[in-house]
């Protein structure tokens, strides 16, 4: 169990690297998705509590909502918009690579250094929260598509999911489910705006939305 | 129990009905009626306290009613400008002003919807004691009134849109992670926690792990900060309120900032009670100082007057973070500019409107005249000025009078001395924009320059209710200024009682 919980947790950071290194939107997609999925199985994984109807109820709701339903979501919007490719994103991909290995050091490092208030289940999933919780950050800031940039928040929310799991934290069940609809309607809003923009500009790079200024 | 839940049940159910209203005038009659109703059980509350519901999930305690009061008072003035702002709207393609490009506007029905929903999740925030039903509510204030600002379909307001949906969902993520860095910090040993709900938190104050509540406290205060317009996370505020609708700014700005506040109060509260309270006061002024800062630095040189109404809602969020950052008897200033502020804010974005109406363009230095061309606005522009940068006889000068003697009282002359600068500069920048906007004769804009808007002036640019709105709203401000009702003072104390810890 213990393997294949380290198994789960070094292809969720792989799946980190594969979004900064990919210049096809689709691959970033199918990375995110699969990081989604994974995600909602990991505390049935780690965690006091295994097997219980809740634990089940919102696993499943997030593998849903995170592995299949936002991507699908997105990969609609990115044929709608005709692009591919994120062509010179702000920071290239070998040196987002390298900027990649410097973050998973410093998450790794700092995972170490907080003092815990209980002892933690798995040590690993920490620095898995705030590796994910600072790529999805740099993906915001580093590249032009607007539909990458959805990908990068996708990825920030599932790093604090993360972070909620490595601690064991349980919000009550209504919380849990309003933080997953407005996660929900986060992307589909923010779906709709692309589709808008793609339209309006015919193009979705939003580095070139610069009409508004002092 | 019911009661409360009204709250928030009545807009979400108005707001599904007016999606599938096919009668324009049978849906502006929806949005009307719920503004009241809602604005009528506000007023209820005040006399009789609604029960709480949910185990004090939801729960009306005094600082929760006073920005309620905001949201709901506001909203009714908005609702009533929204339907003359509607009957005067061109609904088909339509030229734009600045770019010349075609354009149309959002369906009324999804509007009208977003508008109502938009009230549900602000009077969401009021209620809800609980952080992660906060956070919640936060974050879906976000999103029912990102479709109100891409009313206008065109470019620039998709891309103040974009902005605004972006920044403040990374912002309000961040919040998530504080909220979470809370609970850490709630945790007590293996399964034995403190609900996160604010009455438990409080009552546990002195049990939470210090480090992780300041951590919580850093990565909300930014969070709900960015929502809040807080430099240097502003940056969406200015591109939000200058492209959506006016009526759309003026919620925006005198109801959705003041929810965002209440959050920080909220965390604020918690800290006090935890032994941190310099730590979170200290941090609170600095924000504040800068907030104020920068919105100097932009007013001074703004040529749009709906930036510059946008500058200053960030200059106003700047005091109450400094108010609150004093502490004392800044906590009762604080509260009471925040009311102020609301209701001139509101006013002075409702003119804006019917300014933007009769001459097209959002430039400050194209318009002249307004004061002949229309006359009530133009007053009320000019008066809506005078009480926004606290000039007396109006409600602002007040509670920026409490927040500076408190400033003075606690020995912090520095403080006072760079409040009162950058407040006159604000002053001084502010009036050379505004006058210069009501003096004078109307120019007659070329109708080469203009294609499709020849016929210009407007056609008799004030109707009833684009006027009544911001002139009840204007009268408040004045009233607070000369006198306080008791009911209101004593809501105001308490509710600063209740963060002064």
């Amino acid at each position: 169990m213990k393997l294949f919980t380290d198994a789960v947790i070094a292809i969720l950071i792989l799946t980190n690297l594969r979004l900064i290194a990919s210049s096809r939107i689709s691959a970033c997609i199918y990375a995110v998705a699969c990081q989604g999925v994974l995600l909602g199985m990991l505390p049935l994984l780690v965690g006091p509590h295994y097997l219980t109807v809740r634990a089940c109820a919102l696993s499943g709701a997030t593998v849903i909502l995170k592995g299949f339903f936002f991507p699908w979501l997105l990969l609609r919007a990115l044929r709608s918009a005709n692009v591919r490719r994120e062509m010179e994103p702000l920071v290239g991909y070998t040196l987002s690579l390298m900027i990649g290995a410097v973050l998973l050091a410093a998450a790794m490092w700092f995972g170490r250094q907080l003092p815990l208030p209980v002892p933690d289940h798995s040590p690993m999933v920490l620095p898995l929260a705030m590796f994910t919780i600072m790529v999805g950050l740099f993906v915001i800031v580093s590249r032009r598509k607007a539909l990458t940039q959805v990908l990068g928040y996708l990825v920030m929310e599932n790093g604090i999911y993360a972070f909620g799991l490595a601690f064991a934290l349980s919000e009550p069940l209504l919380v849990e489910l309003g933080i997953l609809l407005d996660a929900f309607m986060a992307v589909f809003v923010m779906g709709i705006t692309i589709f808008h923009i793609s339209r309006e500009f015919d193009h979705m790079d939003t580095d070139r939305l610069s009409a508004l200024r002092d | 129990m019911t009661m409360i839940l009204l709250f928030f049940l009545l807009p979400i159910i108005a707001g599904v009905a007016a999606l599938f209203v096919p009668s324009d005038r049978f849906r502006r009659l929806i949005l009307l009626a719920t503004a009241v109703a809602h604005c009528a059980l506000t007023g209820l509350a005040w006399v009789h306290r609604p029960a709480p519901a949910f185990g004090c999930w939801l729960l009306l305690d005094d600082l929760g009613l006073l920005f309620l009061s905001i949201v709901s008072f506001l909203f009714l003035a908005a609702s009533f400008y929204s339907v003359g702002y509607f009957q005067r709207e061109d609904w088909g393609n339509r030229q734009d002003f600045e770019g010349g490009f075609l354009f149309s506007n959002a369906r009324e029905a999804t509007f009208t919807c977003c508008l109502l929903f938009f009230l549900a999740t602000m009077s969401l925030v009021c209620l809800g004691q609980d952080f992660g039903l906060l956070w919640v509510a936060v974050e879906a204030t976000t999103l029912s009134s990102a479709p109100l600002i891409y009313f206008h379909r065109h470019r620039r307001s998709l891309e103040a849109t974009w902005k605004y949906l972006m920044i403040c969902s990374v912002g309000i993520g961040l919040a998530l992670l504080g909220n979470f860095c809370l609970a850490v910090a709630a945790t007590l040993g293996p399964d034995k926690s403190v609900p996160l709900l604010l009455s438990s938190l409080i009552s546990h104050g002195g049990l939470l792990h210090p480090l992780w509540l300041k951590v919580a406290f850093l990565l909300l205060v930014v969070g709900y900060g960015t929502k809040l317009g807080l430099a240097p996370m502003h940056t969406w505020l200015p591109d939000a309120h200058s492209e959506a609708p006016s009526m759309v700014s003026a919620l925006l700005s005198g109801a959705l900032l003041n929810c965002a506040f209440l959050a920080v109060l909220r965390i604020l509260q918690v800290c006090q009670a935890a032994g941190l309270g310099e730590f979170g006061q200290h941090i609170l002024l600095g924000f504040g100082l800068l907030s104020m800062t920068v919105a100097a630095l932009f007013i001074v040189a703004q040529s749009d007057y709906k930036r510059m109404l946008a500058y200053s809602s960030i200059e106003h969020m700047g005091i109450l973070s400094l108010a609150v950052g004093l502490g004392g008897a800044a906590y009762f200033g604080a509260l009471f500019h925040a009311v102020n502020h609301s209701l001139t804010k509101g006013m002075l974005f409702l003119v804006a409107g019917n300014i933007l109406t009769a001459y097209k363009t959002k430039s400050a230095p194209e318009v002249r005249g307004a004061a002949k061309l229309l006359p009530i606005s133009g007053v009320l522009w000019v008066a809506g000025f005078l009480a926004i940068t606290g000039s007396p006889p109006f409600g602002p000068f007040l509670s920026e009078l409490i927040i500076l003697k408190s400033a003075l009282d606690q020995g912090r002359i520095v403080i006072a001395v760079v409040y009162l600068v950058l407040l006159s500069v604000i002053f001084i920048g502010m009036a050379a924009i505004v006058f210069r906007m009501c003096q004078g004769a109307p120019v007659e804009r070329a109708a080469a320059d203009l294609p499709g808007v020849g016929d210009f002036p407007a056609p008799a640019g004030e109707s009833a209710l684009t006027v009544i709105p911001p002139l009840v709203l204007g009268l408040a401000v004045l009233v607070l200024g000369l006198y306080l009702p008791p009911a209101l003072k004593g809501l105001l104390e308490h509710a600063a009682r209740a963060i002064g810890g």
